[in-house]
């Protein structure tokens, strides 16, 4: 079932951030707590499938000299939708997100699906590329936040979980924390695949 | 005068675009691999991001607040963002061929550094007026040319040490960032 592949490869195979380095900045900002990670994945995951649909649905009528531009008007649509709904319905979450909810639109891995997959295959592949890409994307920001949030915190979702003794590294949370946790996690996945490798090599 | 070298001082060190904003890591990890690109890199931003800077501010006071379309400041911005990097490609490679050739293949990747949005936004954001606008744009471009600049030295390093196997490429340049990251938490008694 080529539907379904398209839609798990977005999982484990080409998993944002960690396989396709793309989208780091929100990865690395907004990720301080999971339930913030969740927040920016799924409004990430919003504008992925609709601009994935779109660009798909027109890649025949788009001239190939102004695709990339034609791609960012598109992008930029869905991301002022989302503003907009965040602002109303979810003010804390996006006073959290701040700057980080417009800049979905120069997220290099919406720009690089549209490009890449979108404006090459069908509407229905596309979509099921774009959910895929999206929720892997989700999840990842949702494993990093928690990390973060319970070496940092010691809560998890917001309840506490450590034990009453367990001194929080605030470290986790500030922004050099940020980037040795993903660097650490990407290594982590690179060990998992070199072995995967090995046992089936 | 004062406030303007505390603002360079904030933007450059305390609250530096790329290591504390996380503004701009996409082509931060991606261009630092070599003294060259990084410099290349560094100086497309500097430039470009000014102008942006400047221009974004005039578009929001000047076109979106009389026809009450702030709303539309996202895609307005892109836009014009996107249409000033062709337009300076352009204009570059028609008037100054020398630096056409060192800033050329970084100029179009700058349309998706999310620094030149980003640096747009909190101008208008922070509510600063035009010349602090432009000041503020500048400082965060130099603040990005030299986190970039300092990375690309240390990763030049790397091609001759021994790197753990899984760490290799992207997750020891990562780890590198959150240590260069630290070392500029330090400025933050600074402002």
């Amino acid at each position: 079932m080529p539907i379904r592949d398209e839609f798990t490869k977005g999982f484990w195979e080409i998993l944002p951030p960690f396989r396709l380095v793309l989208g780091l900045c929100p990865t690395l900002a907004v990720t301080t707590t999971g339930i913030n990670g969740i927040g920016m994945g799924l409004a990430t995951t919003f504008v992925l499938v609709f601009s994935n649909f779109f660009v798909s649905l027109l890649r025949r009528l788009i001239p190939r000299q102004v695709r990339i531009a034609s791609f960012i008007v598109i992008i930029a649509s869905f991301v002022v939708i989302v503003e907009l709904v965040m602002k109303a319905y979810f003010y804390q979450l996006s006073e959290f997100l701040g700057i980080f909810i417009p800049l979905i639109v120069v997220n290099c891995i919406i720009l690089g699906r549209a490009e890449a997959f979108a404006s090459r295959n069908n509407p229905i592949l596309s979509l099921a590329d774009g959910l895929g890409i999206g929720l892997g994307f989700t999840i990842s920001l949702f494993v990093l936040g928690s990390i973060r949030e319970l070496l940092g915190s010691g809560t998890l979702l917001g309840f506490h979980v450590m034990w009453s003794s367990f001194e929080p590294f605030t470290f986790m949370l500030k922004p050099p924390g940020a980037f040795v946790a993903l660097g650490i996690l990407l290594g982590l996945m690179n060990l998992i695949s070199q072995y995967q490798a090995r046992k089936g090599g | 005068m004062g406030d303007f070298i505390l603002l360079m001082i904030g933007a450059i060190l305390v609250n530096n675009i790329l290591l504390i904003r996380f503004l701009g890591n996409c082509p931060f990890l991606g261009v630092s691999r070599s003294m060259d690109t990084a410099t290349g890199m560094g100086m497309a931003v500097i430039f470009v991001l000014t102008l942006a800077g400047m221009i974004t501010w005039l578009v929001h006071h000047y076109i979106l607040i009389p026809l009450n379309l702030e709303y539309l400041r996202t895609i307005a911005f892109i836009l014009v963002i996107a249409t000033l990097v062709q337009f300076v490609e352009m204009v570059v490679q028609k008037t100054a061929p020398p630096l056409y050739e060192a800033l050329g293949i970084y100029l179009p990747l700058i349309t998706t550094n999310c620094a030149v949005l980003g640096v747009a936004i909190i101008n208008i954001d922070e509510g600063y007026d035009l010349i602090t606008s432009i000041f503020f744009s500048f400082a965060s471009a130099c603040g990005f040319a030299l986190a970039l600049i300092l990375m690309a030295g240390m990763r030049e390093r790397f091609d001759l040490v021994e790197i753990p196997k899984p760490l290799e490429g992207f997750a020891i340049g990562l780890i590198t960032a959150g240590l260069i990251a630290l070392a500029f938490s330090g400025f933050i008694g600074l402002a």
